[in-house]
């Protein structure tokens, strides 16, 4: 088994036997539909309102995960782990924002379905939305990544991390939301610039996964 | 079992401290060496003008009392922590230039295990496998001996969480000889180990055959009778 893998499949096992961030995760997200249910008092969403709604749920559910993504690491030696072992310390990284990425799908699986019941009357906009939120979760895992490890080193990482990503994160929120906003529009799925927001979503991902990979070796020094 | 003090832990080093190495150990290339190693954490200075020689093979004891700087000395020789100043060397990788070549190459045993609590003792050491890039078919088998060794077969597949200090040092004490280090960085190995416990851990992390030992401990007794050389600091 390779380093990544190994670490990756450590983070599955350990989540599936604690359940310590998905669980949170999906009733945060069902919770917050909820409270726009009756906050905006409306049965039906779509267009700008609906991606409105869903994409910062999405968001602030993920911040959940991606605060606890190191706390293994920091409380139990396995940031010294990777630093001892002959390893590329990029592939924690690696593992770290796959992990994060899979944490996104599941609670997306769960969540998405529950706001098209809560809110949307036609579907039809889901499926090419997924490849809009694949590509988020992609940005949001990497820089998610990186920013936890700087806040891991800190004493005030709990307010740290969200103050750092969410700033960062202003411009994936833009084009997974301008996405959404035809994708799931009154009538159907209008496709005028879903390519434009496609593109922009893979530059994002693009930029951070290189500033992950070029900072990490750095980040986990002393 | 000759026994002497290297060099205080605190100020420039004492001229004359250390005895003249003998001719075996000029013979082998240091696997340690020290010159002015300085470390300080903000305003504290934790070590000052450290000198230190120790041949490959060599076993050494660092004793002093707490906050000594033993625990600090040991995460610089793993390359674990940046020294502020001095020159350190480990088994020939200048630190902290070369921190890279030295990784896989070191059996360290912090003050506190590297084991997940969540993951078995088992799933702990094929993890630590993977890292060391130990194969599957090689890593089984030693895993299996290290835990029939130090006496945890029947608890491999619990978690650490529910381990008592004492199976979780021995866990510990197995991931850190599962890589078959050259160099042993041991903090305090005997810690919260009864005295068949010590027995098991002991030919585990001995020193001889080219096998470096450094052990941290706050007072004198089996570690100092089993070291070479013994340094106190503080």
């Amino acid at each position: 088994m390779t380093a990544f893998a190994a670490l990756l499949s450590k983070d599955l096992r350990v989540e599936l036997r604690t359940l310590r961030s998905l669980p949170a995760m999906a009733l945060f997200a069902v919770t917050a539909f909820v409270i726009f249910r009756f906050g905006l008092d409306r049965t039906s969403l779509d267009g700008e309102l609906a991606a409105g709604v869903l994409v910062p749920t999405l968001l602030f559910a993920a911040l959940l995960a991606i605060n606890r993504l190191f706390v293994a690491e920091r409380e139990e030696g396995g940031f010294d782990l990777v630093r001892l072992a002959p390893v590329d310390r990029t592939v924690l990284f690696a593992a770290k924002a796959s992990a994060l990425v899979i944490y996104l799908v599941v609670l997306e699986l769960i969540a998405v379905p529950i706001f098209a019941l809560f809110f949307l009357d036609s579907a039809s906009g889901l499926l090419p939305f997924a490849l809009v939120l694949l590509l988020a979760n992609i940005g949001l895992a990497a820089t998610g990544t990186v920013i936890s490890t700087i806040a891991t080193m800190s004493s005030a990482r709990d307010l740290l991390a969200p103050l750092i990503l969410l700033p960062l994160l202003v411009p994936l929120v833009i084009a997974a939301a301008g996405a959404g906003e035809h994708l799931l529009a009154e009538g159907g799925p209008d496709y005028g610039r879903f390519g434009t927001w496609l593109g922009l979503l893979g530059l994002y991902d693009l930029i951070f996964l290189l500033v992950g990979y070029a900072t990490f070796d750095f980040l986990l020094d002393d | 079992m000759m026994e002497r003090t290297v060099v205080g832990g605190q100020g420039p080093p004492a001229e004359g401290s250390r005895a003249a190495p003998s001719e075996a150990e000029r013979a082998l290339e240091p696997a340690i060496e020290l010159v002015g190693l300085r470390k300080d954490f903000g305003d504290r200075t934790a070590l000052e003008g450290l000198d230190l020689r120790v041949g490959q093979g060599a076993s050494l004891a660092v004793l002093g009392p707490n906050g000594s700087g033993k625990s600090t000395l040991l995460r610089i020789l793993a390359g674990l922590l940046r020294p502020s100043g001095g020159e350190v060397s480990v088994l020939g990788c200048s630190l902290p230039k070369e921190t890279h070549r030295l990784r896989g190459r070191v059996g360290y045993l912090g003050h506190e295990p590297l084991l997940y609590r969540d993951l078995s003792p088992r799933e702990n050491l094929q993890l630590a496998a993977a890292l060391h890039g130990i194969e599957p078919n090689t890593a089984g088998p030693r895993i299996d001996a290290l835990l029939a060794a130090v006496g945890m077969r029947n608890r491999e597949n619990d978690r650490v969480a529910e381990l008592s200090a004492g199976m979780k040092q021995r866990i510990d004490i197995c991931r850190a000889a599962l890589h078959e280090p050259e160099l042993f960085l041991l903090d305090e190995p005997d810690a919260h180990l009864d005295a068949e416990a010590r027995r098991r851990i002991a030919p585990l992390v001995a020193a001889g055959n080219g096998t470096t030992r450094v052990v941290v401990s706050h007072e004198r007794g089996a570690v100092t009778e089993a070291a070479d050389f013994v340094l106190e600091l503080g």
